[in-house]
């Protein structure tokens, strides 16, 4: 079948398509031409492969917490095994559309350019579906994806060049494009036709702390009853389906950090920003905003911010690639995420903004970092 | 008092197949000398088929600098010029027979140098070139071994006696300091240079480490690099008034049926060496050198090449795909980062490395994982980036005029994205040398 594919067969015109199935299935046996005769074991693929095992935790925790929260709205009684495949059916055509539109753009530019095909949407493709509302229509994550992959990544010359965060630039697009479809306290739960308990809210706690009374701070859940730290550590809450879990979150950072595809300095020194700046808002305890003023730990396994740190803030393509870099890069990061969480009452969450205001200047703190490099080197040849 | 460095990022990869024990001597049937392992000059030719050759006698001189030689390493009969594309010149091919030897009288170094044969196997920095005629180093660093995959006696035994006073050769060469680095086990002590001990994994023997660790490059400086077993020969000319030719050659590798230690003249047919070391109907890679920077030859026509010390035989590893083998568990696949479960086994245990790359090449994606085999105080990734953009006046300022080709294998063996590293360097700075 490959020599139909090859300069010349029948099918030469899609050979970046098969190429891109064709190496997924078998590792070429392409041999070194110039330089180095061996090579390490690990590509592009496996890295890819890895990062999407670390999210796995993550993803199958959101499907059955997408039932749960469903069950629990609506009174329902439903065993585990329910309530995860109530979540699979949720979120599977979420899944397949960011896959299918995101390679699908993939595989169309690579065959423009003659390229291979890159894997850096296998990683995107899930994340995507993760950090959006349960109930975003498929259309619209559709054209947010096609947006994305063509305008933060294709254009900039594909996986490796671009600055911004893909799956991030969705988000984002999503989040201004269609508000009303993205915060609020009706996108998070899947209701289904189901009619809701009494008592039903469907806010996220940050949203509900984002409205709350300075004399009344108390985060509610689905069914009207408080919810304690350990119900927001498992991640037992409404929120973007994929990054409610505390608990998993940190299962993926542990693969991350122990296979070495993400750096610890980054997810450290966010750790260290948020946790610095949630110990100050709690401190200050500003009355006019409320999300402020909870427990620091609290703080931080709300929201989508764990999950940022972890998998977002570590992409090794638009985070900083020094060093010196990363730390700075991190912890701004970690500051930035929680000021806008705290002081801007739009955004019940900054996450997300935090973390594509850092892509954009990662580029500058590198050239610094850089620069400084430069500048030993320069004075060594003045003196 | 020795100088001390400890070098912490690096890698010694555990290929297996070390050549150990006494080395035996062989008697090369045909020797190739190839001007390709020269750069910084254009050779010409200066002998055709059927001429009669004594030991020293010069097979090419440079066209920029006629003193300059490569000399024949034995006596013998002029046998070939083997030409590749557009009549570029591959080898001349000498067969022993007789024992006539030339005998370099000047009495100045560097005359005796140029025309054994011995200055073109120094190197010069910047550019990792034949040092330049009239060149006048700020230092001289000379390498006592070598830490790359494998690698065996970087001074033939026969003629270490010599070193000391090869040693005192180079020093009257320079008005800076002649440097020795040695692994603080060897023994090598000396008062002619300053010596320098280096700890740690490769590329721990790489001149580069040692002059930035001493003294770094700036641009306008030159430093020349030399292996010891050259110096070795340095001072057996200038004691003897001709030179010894013959290399210690290190047979290793994972399919190297016996690895062993040979004796034989530089430049031997692989032939010759390789005798009983190739198993039949596999398919194999036989390296000139190291794994990391040595020449792919052919096992039936080729010659060892410089630095003439070692042989390495890998498989090829071109049978077949291999299904899903980003997928693979297999505890053998060797790999620094622990994607793989190789680590779980130990990293230190010998692997069978085939030639594959295993992978596409991509952009560069993962950051630091090339600092990690890279000692040196230069951004490896923003360089590589200046050297792919051509971009002359920031190669030179983010330090390419302190490596050389060599100091990226280590990078491009571990590089998730398969890039060619080496050979970007090499034209790089042969960009950078023809515009300077």
């Amino acid at each position: 079948m490959k020599p139909m594919f090859e300069k010349g067969g029948r099918f030469h015109a899609l050979h970046s398509v098969f190429d891109g199935f064709y190496t997924f299935l078998y590792t070429p046996n392409e041999t070194s031409s110039s330089g180095v005769h061996i090579h390490d074991s690990n590509d592009s693929k496996r890295t890819m492969i890895t990062v999407v095992l670390a999210l796995l935790p993550c993803c199958l925790f959101g499907m059955w917490n997408v039932g749960y929260q469903h069950h629990l709205a609506t009174g329902e009684c439903a065993g585990f095994l329910s309530q995860f495949f109530f979540g699979l059916w949720a979120v599977l055509p979420q899944i397949l559309t960011a896959y299918i539109v995101g390679l699908g753009i993939e595989f169309i530019v690579a065959q423009l350019r003659g390229h291979e095909i890159q894997e850096g949407f296998l990683v995107s493709g899930i994340l995507i579906p993760m950090i959006c509302p349960v109930s975003t229509p498929c259309w619209m994550l559709a054209v947010a994806v096609a947006f994305a992959v063509i305008f933060a990544k294709e254009v900039f010359g594909g996986t490796g060049y671009n600055f911004l965060n893909v799956a991030l630039v969705t988000r984002a697009f999503l989040f201004f494009a269609y508000p009303s479809k993205m915060s609020g306290d009706s996108v998070f739960v899947s209701l289904g036709d189901a009619a809701p308990v009494d008592g039903y809210s469907g806010a996220t706690p940050l949203g509900q702390l984002a409205t709350a009374t300075p004399d009344n701070i108390q985060i509610l859940g689905v069914n009207g009853t408080p919810v304690d730290f350990m119900d927001i550590f498992w991640g037992m809450i409404p929120g973007s389906w994929g990054e409610t879990s505390t608990f998993c979150i940190l299962i993926g950072a542990v693969i991350l950090l122990a296979t070495g595809m993400a750096s610890w300095k980054i997810m450290l020194s966010a750790l260290v920003g948020g946790i610095g700046m949630a110990c100050l808002g709690h401190a200050v305890g500003n009355p006019t905003y409320p999300v402020s003023m909870i427990d620091p730990l609290e703080q931080l396994c709300l929201g989508g911010f764990m999950f940022a740190i972890v998998f977002m803030a570590t992409d090794p393509v638009t985070s900083c690639r020094t060093e010196t870099g990363k730390w700075i890069y991190g912890f701004l990061i970690g500051v930035l995420a929680m000021t806008i969480r705290f002081y801007n009452t739009g955004y019940p969450e900054g996450a997300m903004l935090a973390v594509l205001l850092m892509n954009c200047f990662a580029p500058l703190i590198d050239w610094c970092v850089v620069n400084s490099n430069i500048r030993r080197r320069m004075k060594r040849l003045a003196v | 008092m020795a100088r001390e460095i400890n070098i912490k990022k690096g890698l010694d990869i555990p290929l297996a197949g070390k050549a150990e024990g006494k080395p035996e001597s062989i008697n090369a049937g045909l020797i190739g000398i190839c001007p390709d392992d020269f750069p910084g000059y254009t050779w010409k030719c200066d002998v055709k088929p059927g001429d009669v050759v004594a030991k020293g006698s010069p097979l090419f001189h440079a066209k920029e600098a006629e003193k300059i030689k490569l000399v024949s390493p034995v006596a013998g009969t002029v046998e070939e010029i083997r030409r590749g594309e557009r009549r570029h010149i591959l080898a001349v091919t000498v067969k022993p027979g007789g024992d006539d030897v030339v005998r370099f009288e000047s009495k100045d170094l560097a005359e005796k140098l140029k025309l054994s044969g011995l200055w073109a196997m120094m190197r010069q920095r910047p550019y990792d070139v034949v040092p330049g005629e009239e060149a006048a180093p700020r230092d001289i660093f000379v390498a006592a071994f070598d830490s790359s995959p494998l690698a065996g006696n970087v001074i033939p035994t026969h003629i270490a006696e010599y070193l000391e006073l090869g040693l005192e050769g180079l020093k009257s060469l320079t008005k800076g300091a002649v440097y020795l680095a040695v692994r603080p086990g060897q023994g090598l002590r000396t008062k002619v240079a300053k010596v320098i001990d280096v700890n740690g994994p490769h590329p721990a023997g790489n001149p580069s480490v040692h002059i930035a660790a001493v003294a770094p490059i700036n641009k306008g400086e030159t430093v020349w690099t030399v292996d010891a077993g050259t110096v070795a020969r340095i001072g057996m000319l200038i004691k003897k008034g001709y030179c010894d030719y013959r290399a210690e050659v290190a047979v290793t590798g994972p399919a190297a049926q016996k690895p062993k230690k040979v004796v034989t003249e530089i430049g031997a047919s692989l032939t010759d060496i390789l005798k009983g070391e190739l198993k039949e109907g596999e398919s194999l890679r036989v390296i000139a050198g190291n794994v990391l920077t040595g020449i792919k030859v052919d096992p039936t026509s080729g010659f060892l090449r410089f630095p003439y010390r070692q042989i390495t035989i890998i498989e090829e590893g071109d049978k077949a795909d291999e299904f899903m083998g980003w997928a693979s568990m297999n505890p053998d696949k060797f790999s620094i980062k622990r994607t793989f479960p190789a680590f779980l086994k130990g990293l230190q245990r010998p692997f069978n490395f085939d030639a594959r790359i295993k992978g596409g090449h991509r952009a560069m994606i993962l950051s630091g994982e090339l600092d990690k085999v890279f000692p040196f105080d230069i951004y490896p990734e923003y360089l590589i980036k200046a050297m792919q953009a051509g971009d002359f006046d920031r190669m030179e300022k983010l330090g390419i005029y302190e490596i050389a080709p060599e100091d990226f294998a280590l990078p491009e063996f571990v590089d998730t994205s398969k890039q060619e590293l080496q050979k970007l360097t090499r034209e790089s700075l042969e960009r950078l040398r023809k515009d300077s």
